[in-house]
């Protein structure tokens, strides 16, 4: 420090200045370093435990690996839902970066239609972020490498490979087993499980797969990677296998159970078999039906619109949901009940062909009349008017116990979301339903199976299993080896003799239904026919001629129903057939011989395959064939609608959708009903039977040669 | 040492250049583990440079001091007019454009620009007689000169490059012995401004910054993701890192810019506080040497400008360090010397060489080594 100018002080007081300040800067350097070391031992050792997790759960990512789903089992351990190995695409929008052009180069690599990337644009406006939305399932092993080589560029998509349901035997399970799905919105909110968004991971919609999900689902497994920030996987760490879903055993017999679905051809209509040693259930179909196959892949708009507006209703588990007026079906039913009121076996009453009660006239279906009968040949030839004189004397608050004694209008413990109960009225069931007293009229109706009285086919095969064996069959569908022995109705089991000898009557000694006769040597079958009238015949009408049902609109003829057990002598199997407005119009697809076949499967497969095979193709060929010409058909007819997304695209079978559908079906039933109760009249027309028993003989027996017209 | 090195090679001060060499050859193993453990993209060019504007450093030390002091205005106004001219190139293209240049050779004038500042106040300090030093003469010059640059700079907008010319441009204010009282109220006044300035004067983004800054978890994803990702990569790097190339914050991406802005959290994860105490005290001793070379000269332009270069360089470090570890807003300083890109690394090579130059005017020269 040299002074050397005349400001000497100044500069002096300057470069002392200088020295000072720049003490000071170094020292607020080195004191801002310290404070820059402290943090970052803050950072790196006090919070090292912290951030080592953050950086770890960057660095690993977790994904779950969607369990098998439990196969479900025929009693013969035959699978009737498996798992199949399935590659599928998915998009997760939250990680989708640029919409437009992942999706056009996922176009070109998976061959999607317009139709599909309309249906995949409404699905990503809709989806919520995390939830992914499928491209493409069941795609083929190079398609599918070519999206997995391709991932890194197209962020968001998700190329995995996992399980997906099978149901070999298609729609002809349909409403037994149900299908699955991806889970809903709701659903995750609601258990906010990860599991329920994972790709590829899909829960029981409907039928069994719903109700028994707890035990088909299993556990999931867990996929530890290593991944960048973009989301591609650089390592495997380690995999935690997924616990699958336990094996659901059934009662059902598959392969009858697909018989009996093709053997209900074009019908509309359902089919139940029961073991009646033990209340058992063989089968359980209801026809036509959706591919749940389809439906668990989730199904185009079109097909979901084509399936809801067929008069068919392939939605409805008729089974269990459809209602119908039991008809002449109950007829040994009601025979039970007479002897048990103290009717003798061998009471006569004449038909002259109707019957004035009041100022109403009843008709039997036979115009002529049967002339003198007793029970079992009311019963074989299905006279109305003995059932009509019978229960006016007894009274029908003396057969509705016997009716609800067999099954009909009961519960029964089902793994099946909604069943419907229908009804056995009595006098106290209309007092409290509609205020009125039970009148006569009723009782009438009532008698042949009409008026108030709804049952569902479960309930009519029940009955049948429970005349069959004289025991209180309660039906089961999960093969149980405990089941214990059904205890013996408390009714004489001279009065089950009867009855079965006048079923067996019925096909095999002249009765009504003698199409049902068993061509298998040794065995017969015992059956009740039943035919359920679903409009009211009015006066003009009769007077010009009632309409045979072949000229009626479909939604007009009348229900055709049979219930029936074989062998007669030591039964061993019983069902029930019910077919939507069939009208008896074409022999081989009426009642008596499609139970006969489904029968007949069961003693004899191999004839019952050689007679499936005649008739097939007279009705367009087996189910895949004629669901596939449907679609076709529908798809040439309509334009493809603009897509529509719902929440849970396939509604199950209690939703808003399948209600309407079941309800719009049953409501003839109920109309039916409703319009005798208002009325106060009778039904005037009697069971209207098919034909007389002298006609059907008439027919051709061989079911190859000519179909009835 | 003399005897048998040649005097030109002698007289340089080894020691710091060792250490700047050791600091940039740690940025080089730092950028090739970025790479994923490849000399490509980054090591090769960054080396390359880092070579070239060391010979470029050593060269410019030969540069007699007097030159700089008369240039100082000169080579302030020609950066100054390059700056607007980048400004007018920005606003005819449409868009914010900071450097001018064709193909490999690009000036950004911003950049330069904070070497120009400490250059240009400290020859106005040195101009300026001591007598006025305490009076608004003093003063209102210095403000304008900083203020031009840095109102350009913040216009770009480039908040941290102008907020670092207004620093260096301080700092020279500071050391010239500008009344303390002006600081006190400086610091006042831009407390006040803050909230203003944050309101009316910063872009949208910028105000996103500082917010995500407050409060990182915030905004995971977004803004806050650089902050947060930039600490779990030092946090998680523990005392010792977790090891060479083994770095998964940034091998498989999360931590973004890992190469430049945030190359200091991608050298944390792999060599932990010990890596990291080594670059901020290397950088510290650096420093220190400069400001000692200020304070050992003789010269007031050679005090003020080494004094103030060396801290341009602390700047540049402090700024950079607190924004990696979440003190600071993120605002773009790269961490000279370590971080990929060729400006800041020249800046501090040319601060380098003019206080290698500055040092070797210095008379006594056996007090030249720290």
């Amino acid at each position: 420090m040299r002074p050397r100018a005349p400001k000497i002080m100044t500069e002096a007081a300057q470069s002392y200045s200088f020295s000072r300040r720049a003490w000071l800067l170094g020292a607020g350097q080195a004191g801002l370093g310290a404070l820059l070391i402290g943090r970052m031992g803050y950072l790196a050792i006090a919070q090292n435990e912290h951030y080592n997790l953050l950086a770890e759960s960057n660095r690993v990512s977790m994904t779950m690996i969607p369990p098998r789903r439990g196969w479900i089992v025929d009693r013969h351990n035959q699978p009737i839902a498996s798992n199949r190995t399935d590659f599928r695409v998915d998009v997760i929008p939250d990680r989708l970066e640029d919409k437009d052009r992942v999706l056009a180069h996922l176009r070109g690599l998976l061959g999607l239609t317009d139709e599909d990337l309309a249906q995949i644009n409404a699905e990503l406006e809709h989806a919520p972020g995390f939830r992914p939305v499928e491209i493409a399932e069941n795609i083929d092993w190079e398609r599918f490498a070519a999206v997995q080589v391709r991932q890194p560029e197209l962020p968001g998509v998700a190329p995995t490979r996992g399980f997906a349901r099978h149901y070999p035997a298609g729609p002809a399970v349909a409403h037994l087993i149900g299908y699955v799905g991806a889970a809903t919105a709701e659903q995750y909110k609601k258990t906010r499980d990860p599991l329920y968004v994972t790709p590829g991971f899909k829960l029981g919609k409907d039928g069994l797969e719903k109700t028994m999900e707890p035990l088909l689902r299993g556990t999931a497994g867990a996929k530890r990677v290593e991944v960048t920030a973009r989301g591609k996987l650089v390592k495997e760490l380690a995999t935690r296998p997924d616990v699958p879903g336990r094996t659901l055993r059934l009662t059902i017999d598959a392969g009858l159970q697909e018989y009996a679905a093709r053997r209900l051809g074009t019908n509309s209509g359902s089919a139940v078999v029961f073991d009646c040693t033990n209340g058992e259930m063989l089968a359980m179909v209801s026809m036509p039906a959706y591919d749940p196959n389809t439906f668990s892949e989730g199904i185009s708009q079109l097909e979901w619109k084509m399936l809801s507006e067929d008069d068919h209703v392939p939605l409805m588990n008729k089974v269990t949901q459809g209602l119908y007026p039991p008809g002449s079906t109950v007829k040994p039913m009601n025979g039970l009940a007479l002897l048990a009121a103290g009717v003798g076996a061998n009471e006569r009453v004449f038909c002259s062909g109707a019957m004035r009660v009041g100022n109403g006239v009843f008709h039997c279906h036979k115009r002529g009349g049967h002339g003198p009968l007793d029970l079992k040949n009311a019963i074989m030839q299905s006279c109305d008017i003995y059932f009509y004189e019978m229960v006016r004397r007894v009274g029908y608050d003396k057969i509705a116990p016997v009716a609800r004694e067999l099954g009909l209008g009961q519960k029964f413990d089902l793994p099946f979301a909604t069943q419907r109960y229908g009804t056995v009225p009595d006098s106290a069931w209309k007092q409290r339903k509609y205020k009125t007293d039970w009148k006569v009229a009723d009782s009438l109706n009532a008698s042949i199976g009409q008026g108030y009285v709804l049952s569902n086919p479960l309930q009519l095969a029940v009955m049948a299993s429970r005349l069959a064996s004289g025991r209180r069959l309660v039906p089961s569908l999960i093969r149980d080896p405990f089941k214990p022995q059904a205890e013996m109705l408390p009714i004489d089991p001279e009065h089950f003799r009867i009855i079965r000898e006048a079923m067996d009557g019925v096909v095999n000694h002249g009765g009504t239904g003698g199409a049902a006769r068993m061509l298998v040597p040794g065995i017969s079958i015992a059956a009740k026919t039943g035919t359920a009238q679903v409009r009211r015949i009015t006066m003009a009408e009769r007077r010009s001629g009632v309409l045979k049902n072949g000229q009626l609109p479909f939604k007009l003829r009348d229900h055709a129903l049979f219930v029936c057990f074989a062998p007669f002598d030591n039964p061993r199997y019983a069902a029930a057939v019910v077919l939507e407005h069939n009208g008896h119009t074409v022999r081989n697809l009426d009642t008596p011989m499609i139970g006969r076949d489904i029968m007949t499967y069961l003693f004899d497969r191999d004839r019952a395959m050689k007679s499936l095979a005649e008739v097939e193709p007279t009705w367009g060929g087996d189910i895949a064939t004629r669901m596939a010409a449907q679609r076709a058909t529908y798809r040439a007819a309509h334009a493809p609608a603009p897509p529509v997304v719902d929440d849970d695209d396939v509604p199950a079978s209690n939703s808003p959708a399948v209600e309407a559908a079941t309800d719009a079906s049953n409501a003839s039933a109920e109309a039916t009903a409703r319009d005798i109760a208002t009325s106060g009249g009778p039904a005037r027309t009697g069971s209207p039977e098919p034909e007389t028993d002298s006609e059907r003989r008439a027919a051709p027996l061989d079911p190859g040669t000519n179909p009835q017209p | 040492m003399s005897g048998f090195v040649p005097a030109p090679l002698a007289v340089l001060p080894w020691r710091v250049l060792l250490l700047v060499t050791a600091i940039g050859g740690f940025g080089l193993v730092v950028l090739y583990s970025a790479a994923g453990g490849s000399l490509r993209p980054w090591v090769i060019p960054q080396g390359l440079r880092f070579a070239v504007f060391m010979v470029g450093s050593i060269a410019l030390s030969r540069v007699p001091l007097e030159w700089w002091k008369k240039s100082a205005f000169y080579i302030y106004g020609i950066f100054l007019i390059l700056l607007v001219l980048v400004e007018l190139l920005g606003a005819v293209r449409g868009g914010s454009q900071r450097w001018l240049g064709y193909g490999p050779l690009r000036i950004q004038p911003s950049e330069t620009m904070k070497l120009a500042i400490v250059l240009a106040l400290a020859r106005f300090y040195d101009l300026l007689p001591a007598a006025e030093t305490r009076r608004f003469q003093a003063i209102w010059p210095a403000a304008v000169l900083i203020g031009m640059p840095a109102l350009i700079v913040m216009a770009q907008p480039d908040l941290g490059t102008g907020l670092m010319i207004c620093a260096g441009g301080a700092t020279v204010m500071f050391l010239s012995g500008v009344p303390l009282r002006l600081f006190v109220g400086g610091a006042l006044a831009v407390a006040t401004a803050i909230p203003l300035a944050f309101n009316y004067v910063l872009h949208d983004y910028q105000r996103h910054r500082i917010l995500i800054f407050m409060d990182p978890e915030s905004d995971p994803l977004g803004t806050g993701y650089h902050i947060s990702q930039s600490k779990i990569a030092i946090g998680s790097g523990g005392l010792f890192g977790k090891g060479f190339l083994q770095g998964t914050q940034s091998h498989l991406d999360y931590l973004p810019e890992g190469h430049t802005d945030f190359v200091f959290a991608t050298m944390a994860e792999e060599w932990g506080l010990a890596g990291g105490a080594f670059l901020i005290i290397g950088f510290l001793l650096v420093i220190r040497w400069g400001v000692n070379v200020g304070v050992r000269a003789e010269d007031r332009f050679a005090k003020l400008a080494a004094a103030g270069l060396a801290t341009t360089i602390f700047f540049y470090m402090a700024i950079n360090l607190m924004m990696v570890m979440g003190l600071a807003p993120v605002v773009g300083i790269p961490l000279p010397l370590v971080s990929f890109g060729g400006s800041a690394q020249m800046t501090v090579l040319i601060s380098l060489g003019i206080l290698m130059g500055i040092d070797r005017s210095i008379s006594s020269r056996q007090s030249s080594r720290w």
